[in-house]
């Protein structure tokens, strides 16, 4: 439903709800995921990790552990090939250590043998003598010159000299005189914040099925977002062809960015390759919190000047985040995303990437963007509070709109934030009143959304049915939205058309699920493959008819003369035109490859109503809106779908989720126990209002809108907590010691 | 280590397996009868993807030994569609989005399954509390409550 | 491992007193099954008690009530004479997990699981709860508050083990109450709790009370002089107050990932209160 003044095509298929095709495998339990599958001959393999945060691996002697009876195979580091390109090393370096661990849980070595049981017993075997080395898992700690150095010569160009070797990039976006800025602001604040580390908490644990034989030909099955990159990372560390490996995504029980890497396939496909046995891997609970991919920990200034009638004259940011051992490039769409939903003369943002002892990062919906703007809209909104000034009247009044020079660069077109604003603005949660003890917080948030690459193949089959087969796993209910736009497209109904995922060897490289852009860009593809598939059937017509290809239009699923003088021939259906396909020149099929552009950005407004309980610190979310622009919903259940889940992964991040690390450096809270994800009863209802402003990108106006939703909710938590206690809070997670704490100091 | 033999029931058929003691029924629904909508999520019944009936009540598989299987009935999401009919939980979850990835999606059900077996008529707060042990990352719980509540309003005019 | 599944409680109590390695009893086993996976430990012998006679079953006696062993959380919610009787211990015992795991988790067995913030433990020691002990040496009661020893320790000698708990009657005007604090609002391990019972007498004055705190030492910890504070009261401002300081000053807890010492401390005396307030309110008292 919209609340824009734009003219909307009017569409058949595309914005209805028709059933997902992966539905009923799904809820009687027949899908199969990463863990689901099983080989004759199979080993199971278990992983040997470091105890110590930070150690060097003076040896590791596995002969005792090969001895033993039932074990077939063991692994480390030297199993697999050495690689040039720096990031790969890093992604290899995490799958396996090879001089030094950089992190409790950090994997060094693998076994392989007939019985689960058997390969633990066996890594018990395996003698590895550490030298234990200074720790850091603080991003602030980490920085400084006197810090234990986590990895040396990391430090890129734009570092300057005398910053700790951790320090491994800077960067720096903006425009204006920031001087000029905040002299002409009626009022200047300036805070600090952090963030701990969290994870994207995918119920699924990362497994893996892989079996290579003696030919040197593998095939893969794992639950993934992205088959083909598992296929290009696991290659190059196996000294594989691309075309050797065969990459099969199982269905996904979660992954929000965290299951665009590997950590265990290549460990798999190694001890497959030494075994010529298929090898199956699973993580338990305790690997995916230690092992795998959190987010990174943030520490974050910020200062923004404003006049008295709330505009915004200033804005600076320095943010400092840690993405653990390895070097990760997330602060820059941190520093990037940081002030986007602003129109601003004056702004900067710097940011530092640094080393810590803890895993490696990966990506979690939006990566890098919920921290910087908590940090900025809790700020805006501390602003609003001292002057007097009603929140959303000044994001309307310094909103971005089209034309806008964005904070990071580039200028908006078309863009939905205005739309949202209005539209909180409108809702019945804005004025709802409150009891005492209740607070009221909003926060806008933004995401930039991606294209990429892309491959989608259509075939239509005789009896007038479609196959569609694109490369991205869904992880949201992408395949539903894309047969949807393929029955737009060619004016067949919805249940004539079946979306698969292909395998590696079924189909051109597609780039990961992720960045918001399977629906944006394998829908473009679709669309583009479908009209593909539509100017062949209709060339069939016009041969069939004996007039010129020119002269044929596709019409509601047929095609038929483009008028009068092309002659008198009644419309053939695509059926009546598959049927006889075979004889006008073979099968029929559309398909597009690309690397697609022009992603529209998707910008969120989310209202929150708490109550804390001042004796104990608790916090009760009670009422919950979520406004944001998806160009065009093809689905509108699974975009509200997307709108709540990502919603309440943030009221976890708000509330309750964080990494807690100990003196010793080693991870705490490795479990669903500890590590606190939002339970059905912490929550209520989340009312979801989607906009709809076309993204001039899409032939339908689609935008991204998987990520956005997980960045308003840390700050809007944040600013109605701090409104309902009398306090601000400038840190995450705000569990109740700590609201507590800040109730007492008054 | 001695294997252990075991009879039980498991959705209304008799079935037999061989087992280590230190088994967990989820390890054996899994691994020896191939029944693989019993998810491990965390393997420590912090997560309730494993969500099974045992005569009659709700558990978590990963915390009743294999061999406790011994005489009894055990109920998994395999056994809730009635042939090629499925139940209305099944139906309404599909209807109203109820899920996104679907791993947790066999464990709610089967809890779900449970709740209404025993309260036909809950109110939401009793729906969330009941399903506080099914952890679900995907889709903030919103539409699976909704999906249940349209079940059971089904099912009492039924 | 072996496993067993003893027909009687003395057959069950030899061959643990038998076994020269570790044992471990299986009841509900949502504590036993979590360590075993971890690897905190490894029994030669897990004894299964669910099929001994008795074990299950919930009885009068005396006015009050004996509770098998093996009766599941699920069970005992589904009691209404014991939920009538001892609501406080109903409720803390519902408390315990998730669904799922109130499937399964026992009294008995979170009390012997020695947990400091075990949930069922501060409800059943100001309940005065006995519990019935078989062992090698025959049978013996010993009270609830008496068997925690430590994190993860009991008094039980080996091959002891409970086979059920007796909650016993109580005067008329008698309410008790359990509340715990949780960051989340199910799910969690407690972070500070209290239970308190109560009894009036016909003006609504406190005649007898007894307080326990959870999660704020190494064992339950029964605070008489909270109970001291509010006896002779009507529950007023200032016997609150005293109660509160009272609860306050007996917590030694840790620092963990959970909870930190002073957020504890500060929680189980707030707890306190408003436990007493609902057991007053229960036991017919009107303030």
């Amino acid at each position: 439903m919209a609340l824009d003044n734009t003219p909307k095509r009017v569409f058949k298929v595309v914005g209805t709800r028709p059933p997902r095709p992966d539905g009923v495998d799904k809820v009687t339990g027949r899908a199969l995921y990463g863990a689901d599958v099983s080989a004759p001959g199979m080993l199971t393999a278990h992983i040997l990790r470091s105890p110590h945060p930070h150690a060097a691996i003076v040896s590791i002697d596995t002969s005792a552990a090969e001895a033993l009876e039932g074990v077939k195979a063991v692994v480390t580091a030297a199993d697999f090939v050495r690689q040039d390109d720096g990031s790969l090393r890093d992604v290899l370096d995490n799958c396996m250590a090879r001089d030094k661990v950089l992190y409790d849980g950090h994997a060094l070595a693998a076994v392989a043998a007939t019985t689960p049981d058997i390969a633990k017993a066996a890594l018990k075997l395996i003698k590895v003598t550490y030298k234990a080395l200074p720790h850091v898992t603080d991003v602030d700690a980490a920085m400084r010159a006197d810090a234990p150095v986590v990895q040396e010569g990391r430090s890129l160009e734009t570092v300057p000299d005398g910053m700790s070797q951790n320090v491994t990039s800077h960067c720096e976006f903006g425009h204006g005189d920031l001087a000029a800025g905040f002299a002409k602001a009626d009022l200047v604040v300036e805070r600090s914040f952090t963030t701990a580390a969290t994870h994207q908490g995918y119920i699924e644990p990362h497994a893996c099925l892989a079996s290579m034989t003696a030919d040197g030909k593998a095939d893969l099955w794992c639950c993934t977002q992205g088959q083909y990159n598992v296929r290009t990372l696991c290659a190059a560390m196996l000294g594989m062809e691309a075309s050797q490996l065969r990459v099969t995504a199982s269905e996904i029980g979660g992954g929000f960015g965290g299951k665009t890497t590997v950590f265990i396939e290549p460990v798999a496909l190694a001890l497959s390759r030494k075994t010529g046995r298929p090898v199956k891997i699973v993580m338990s609970r305790d690997e995916v919190f230690k092992a795998t991919g959190p987010t990174v920990s943030s520490s974050i200034d910020v200062k923004i000047g404003m006049t008295r009638d709330g505009r915004i004259t200033a804005a600076e940011a320095h943010l400092r985040y840690s993405g653990g051992a390895f070097p990760c490039g997330t602060v820059d769409m941190g520093a990037q995303s940081a002030f986007a939903s602003y129109d601003l003369s004056a702004v900067r943002t710097l940011g530092w990437n640094v080393l810590t002892n803890r895993p490696k990062e990966a990506a979690y919906r939006a990566p890098g963007a919920p921290q910087a703007i908590y940090a900025v809209e809790s700020v805006v909104d501390e602003l609003c509070q001292k002057l007097g000034l009603d929140p959303l009247d000044v994001r309307l009044m310094n909103a971005a709109r089209k034309g806008t020079r964005s904070s990071y660069g580039p200028t908006f077109d078309d863009i939905g934030l205005i739309a949202t604003l209005e539209a909180a603005k409108a809702h019945p949660h804005y004025v709802a009143p409150l009891a005492t003890g209740q607070g009221r917080g909003l926060s806008a948030g933004f995401w930039f959304n991606f294209g990429g690459n892309t491959c989608v193949s259509l075939n239509v089959n005789t009896d007038g049915t479609v196959g569609i087969t694109e490369g991205n796993p869904d992880i949201g209910g992408s395949r539903a939205a894309i047969s949807q736009m393929a029955a737009e497209e060619l004016g067949i109904p919805y249940d004539k058309i079946r979306t698969i995922i292909a395998d590696t060897s079924s189909l051109g490289h597609n780039d990961v699920t992720d960045g918001s852009r399977v629906t944006f860009a394998v829908g473009l593809a679709t669309i583009k493959a479908a009209q593909d598939a539509v100017a062949k059937m209709c060339s069939r017509a016009a041969r069939i008819w004996g007039i010129d290809e020119e002269a044929v239009v596709w019409v509601d699923g047929a095609a038929m003369p483009a008028g009068p003088n092309a002659g008198k021939f009644p419309p053939m259906t695509l059926a009546e035109i598959a049927a006889v396909s075979f004889n006008t020149g073979g099968p029929i099929a559309g398909h597009f490859e690309f690397n697609a552009d022009g992603a529209g950005v998707s910008f969120g407004v989310h209202l929150v109503d708490v109550e804390v309980d001042r004796e104990t610190g608790a916090t009760k979310v009670l009422r919950y809106t979520v406004f944001q622009d998806a160009g065009k919903a093809v689905h509108p259940s699974y975009v509200e779908g997307q709108m709540q889940g990502g919603a309440v992964q943030g009221i976890g991040w708000a509330l309750n989720e964080e990494y807690i690390y100990g003196a010793d450096g080693r991870l705490q809270n490795a479990g669903f126990l500890d590590y606190r994800v939002p339970v059905a009863s912490d929550l209520p209802p989340i009312e979801t209002v989607i906009l709809e402003i076309p993204n001039p990108g899409h032939p339908y106006g689609v935008r991204g809108v998987g990520e956005t939703p997980i960045v308003p909710p840390l700050a809007a938590l944040s600013n109605a907590v701090s409104r309902a206690i009398g306090t601000r809070l400038n840190s995450l997670p705000m569990s109740p010691p700590r609201i507590l704490k800040a109730l007492s100091k008054g | 280590m001695k294997s252990i033999h075991v009879s039980t029931t498991v959705n209304g058929d008799a079935i037999e397996f061989i087992c280590a003691p230190e088994d967990s029924l989820l390890d054996v629904l899994r691994n020896r009868m191939g029944l693989t909508g019993a998810k491990e999520g965390c393997g420590t019944g912090d997560c309730g993807a494993c969500s099974v009936t045992l005569n009659g009540r709700l558990v978590c598989a990963c915390l009743v030994l294999g061999a406790e299987a011994e005489g009894a009935a055990i109920g998994t999401i395999e056994g809730l569609a009635d042939g090629d009919t499925l139940h209305p939980l099944q139906q309404s979850f599909i209807d109203h989005a109820a899920l996104q990835c679907g791993i947790c999606t066999p464990g709610i059900l089967v809890a779900a399954k449970a709740l209404l077996d025993r309260n036909p008529d809950p109110t939401d707060t009793e729906v969330r509390y009941w399903l506080a042990g099914n952890l679900c990352r995907c889709t903030g719980y919103d539409k699976i409550i909704h999906a249940v509540q349209d079940a059971a309003h089904k099912m009492r005019s039924a | 491992m072996r496993f067993a599944r003893p027909a009687t409680a003395s057959e069950a109590a030899e061959m643990m007193a038998q076994e020269p390695g570790l044992t471990r009893i299986l009841s509900g086993g949502t504590d036993v099954m979590v360590q075993l996976k971890a690897g905190n430990v490894d029994p030669a012998l897990i004894v299964d008690i669910k099929h001994i006679p008795g074990l299950r079953a919930i009885t009068p006696e005396a006015g009050g009530f004996r509770i098998g062993a093996a009766v599941s959380g699920a069970e005992l919610a589904e009691s209404a004479g014991v939920r009538a009787l001892w609501p406080g211990v109903v409720e803390g015992v519902e408390l315990i997990g998730s669904t799922q795991v109130q499937g399964r988790a026992t009294m008995a067995g979170n009390l012997c699981n020695g947990s400091p913030a075990a949930d069922a433990v501060p409800g059943l020691v100001t309940a005065k709860a006995v519990a019935r002990i078989v062992g090698p040496r025959g049978e013996r009661d010993c009270l609830v508050a008496d068997i925690p020893a430590g994190p993860g320790k009991t008094t039980l000698a080996k091959g002891e083990f409970v086979t059920s708990i007796f909650l016993p009657a109580r005067p008329e005007r008698s309410g008790d109450a359990y509340l715990r604090f949780i960051p989340r609002t199910e799910m969690d391990i407690a972070v500070a709790s209290a239970a308190v019972s109560l009894t009036l007498d016909a003006a609504g004055v406190v005649i007898d009370a007894s307080v326990a705190l959870g999660a704020v030492a190494p064992t339950v910890r029964l605070v008489p002089a909270a109970a001291e504070a509010i006896v002779g009261t009507r529950l007023d401002a200032a016997a609150i107050t005293a109660m509160t300081a009272a609860c306050s000053a007996a917590c030694s807890p840790i620092n963990d990932k959970r909870g930190t010492i002073e957020f504890r401390t500060q929680v189980a005396g707030v707890l306190a209160k408003r436990a007493a307030l609902t057991a007053y309110s229960r036991a017919g008292g009107t303030r």
